[in-house]
């Protein structure tokens, strides 16, 4: 589904503030897989995705989806196969408009918009529905701004939004990593929720070893701009964070020193 | 008493500019400074073409569609050339000052010897100050008809999200580059369209009659959210078109009372300055009533 070739990026090159994020990442994601991604700061995770999204493009490789080369696609473009939550909350949706308009817009991820009216009244009963498997009561205030909604609320109707076009590719950029740790585990419990029950090809970073263990049927580490760990099917089901940690200084032939890692 | 209906009239013809600067400075989250060239540019381009012997109307269309353009100036560099958007602005207007005086051939243009939009009609039966309160209060209602529809359709809602959070609107597969032109570009064709009406009614058309136009749109849009709120896009547009008749009732009275007219501008930045910093104000009396 997602196939990344030997992609390069380099930020601010010949500058002081040159900093080579990635040196080479190739990963291959088959329809379905939900593969979870973990590495220190700067080790160029954020980066990855962000190569994905579009946010910029690449120096170097390739990336393609379900067959279409998108590497030289812009950000916009390439949403029609992509959906996205972001870390920071505030992200993902238009707070100074309501539920509904924000759900109206991301019905029509990948389509040119026309004049036609943007929220019509058939959509309403499709949005209620979709809100209540939130389970968070926002089916009955779909006129309400979405600035009115707490950072969790907000994540997950950004969710609810990414995945209301199915998209061949879901990416979750630490999405549950500014949420207190109870609204954290319903976000990501919800995540799962979606991504199995729809068997959506995903890429997810998060900060927490323990999470990245337990969702997802893959899992890659990343260290210093390349794909350090990659582990998947069984052996990841049994796989344990001191198993990880003994592979990483195996593979890096140092120890592990990213204190946001090791202590979540 | 015989101030009313002038002031009325003229509060709606400027009430146009007052939309196009709430749709850059609300929906659109720029503050635009193409306004200052836009407006004298549609007033140029209806004046010149009255005085070639085009129709009224034809002459404020040719005017729409010069701001139009300017918009589209302004909106290429802000997004294709990365130039931030009040620079954009203030480069656009720079421009027009020039265009503005080759389309008129000089810098002013005497309107008192043709026909315009408020003379042709009524066969002289209505007096020409009821007259641009009549086509001043049809042009209102028709842009704030359309307006209200135009933004409330899939490109509508796209240009409002693009305002209120790009990410968002990105990943959603929108190309924030055109919706923000389109913003710009609906907007100085008002705010052209303004010029054009406002040069008719006061019977010419002048290369220095856009100087401070940002500020009086801003001055009504603020007056306007504060005075009849902000809760749904309708709303915000019939407090814009109702600041702007509110801020011309204030110049009217202060006027009146004796204020020199050299010191209007310097007045009204006041008044603009005063209502940008009342939510810090606002928050500070809030606190103080909490701890007091």
């Amino acid at each position: 589904m997602l196939k990344i070739d030997n992609i390069y990026k380099t930020f601010n090159p010949g500058t002081i503030t040159e900093k080579v994020a990635l040196r080479g990442v190739s990963l291959h994601l088959k329809p379905g897989d939900f593969v979870t991604v973990i590495g220190g700061n700067g080790a160029g995770k954020s980066t990855l995705m962000n190569s994905i999204a579009g946010t910029f493009k690449v120096d170097k490789g390739s990336i393609v989806i379900d067959g279409e080369d998108i590497t030289k696609w812009g950000e916009h473009k390439r949403a029609k196969y992509i959906g996205r939550v972001f870390q920071d909350p505030m992200m993902g949706t238009a707070a100074n408009m309501q539920i509904e308009e924000n759900l109206a817009i991301a019905s029509r991820r990948g389509r040119m918009p026309t004049l036609s009216w943007s929220s019509p009244a058939a959509q309403r009963e499709v949005f209620r529905e979709q809100l209540k498997s939130l389970n968070l009561g926002l089916e009955d205030r779909l006129e309400s701004k979405v600035g009115l909604l707490s950072g969790g609320q907000r994540q997950a109707l950004t969710l609810l939004m990414a995945t209301l076009v199915e998209p061949k590719l879901l990416l979750l950029d630490e999405h549950t990593a500014a949420l207190d740790p109870k609204t954290a585990a319903q976000v990501l419990a919800l995540t799962n929720d979606i991504v199995n029950s729809r068997k959506l090809t995903t890429l997810m970073i998060t900060h927490n070893m323990k999470d990245a263990l337990s969702c997802g049927n893959r899992l890659i580490m990343l260290h210093d701009g390349k794909i350090l760990i990659d582990v998947s099917g069984e052996e990841k089901k049994h796989l344990t964070i001191r198993d990880l940690l003994a592979m990483f200084e195996k593979a890096a032939g140092s120890e592990l020193n990213s204190d946001a890692l090791l202590l979540s | 008493m015989d101030l009313i209906i002038p002031t009325i009239s003229q509060g709606l013809l400027w009430s146009l500019l007052a939309i196009g600067v709430f749709i850059t400075f609300r929906v659109l989250d720029i503050a635009d400074l193409t306004v200052e060239g836009s407006f004298p540019l549609g007033a140029a381009t209806a004046a010149a073409g009255l005085l070639a012997g085009w129709h009224p109307l034809t002459a404020i269309a040719v005017a729409a569609i010069a701001g139009m353009l300017s918009g589209v100036v302004t909106g290429f560099l802000c997004t294709k050339l990365r130039i931030p958007a009040l620079l954009a602005g203030i480069l656009t207007m720079i421009a027009l000052y020039s265009v503005n005086l080759h389309v008129m051939g000089k810098a002013n243009l005497s309107l008192l010897q043709v026909d315009t939009v408020f003379n042709i009609y009524g066969a002289g039966n209505i007096s020409q100050g009821n007259m641009i309160l009549l086509v001043g209060f049809i042009f209102v209602l028709l842009t704030g008809i359309v307006c209200y529809w135009f933004f409330g359709t899939e490109i509508g809602a796209a240009i409002r999200a693009t305002g209120c959070n790009q990410h968002m609107i990105r990943a959603n597969g929108i190309n924030t580059d055109v919706t923000i032109i389109l913003g710009l570009v609906i907007s100085n064709a008002l705010v052209a369209v303004s010029g054009a009406l406002v040069a008719q009614a006061n019977g010419f058309a002048d290369v220095g009659m856009g100087v401070g136009t940002i500020v009086i749109g801003l001055a009504s849009v603020i007056i306007g959210e504060v005075l009849f709120g902000t809760r749904s896009f309708k709303n915000c547009l019939v407090s814009v078109i109702l600041g702007s008749l509110v801020y011309r009732a204030v110049i009217a009275i202060v006027l009146q009372m004796g204020m020199p007219p050299n010191d209007l501008k310097l007045f009204t930045a006041i008044l603009v300055a005063i209502a940008l910093s009342m939510p810090l104000f606002q928050g500070k009396l809030k606190k103080r009533k909490v701890t007091g």
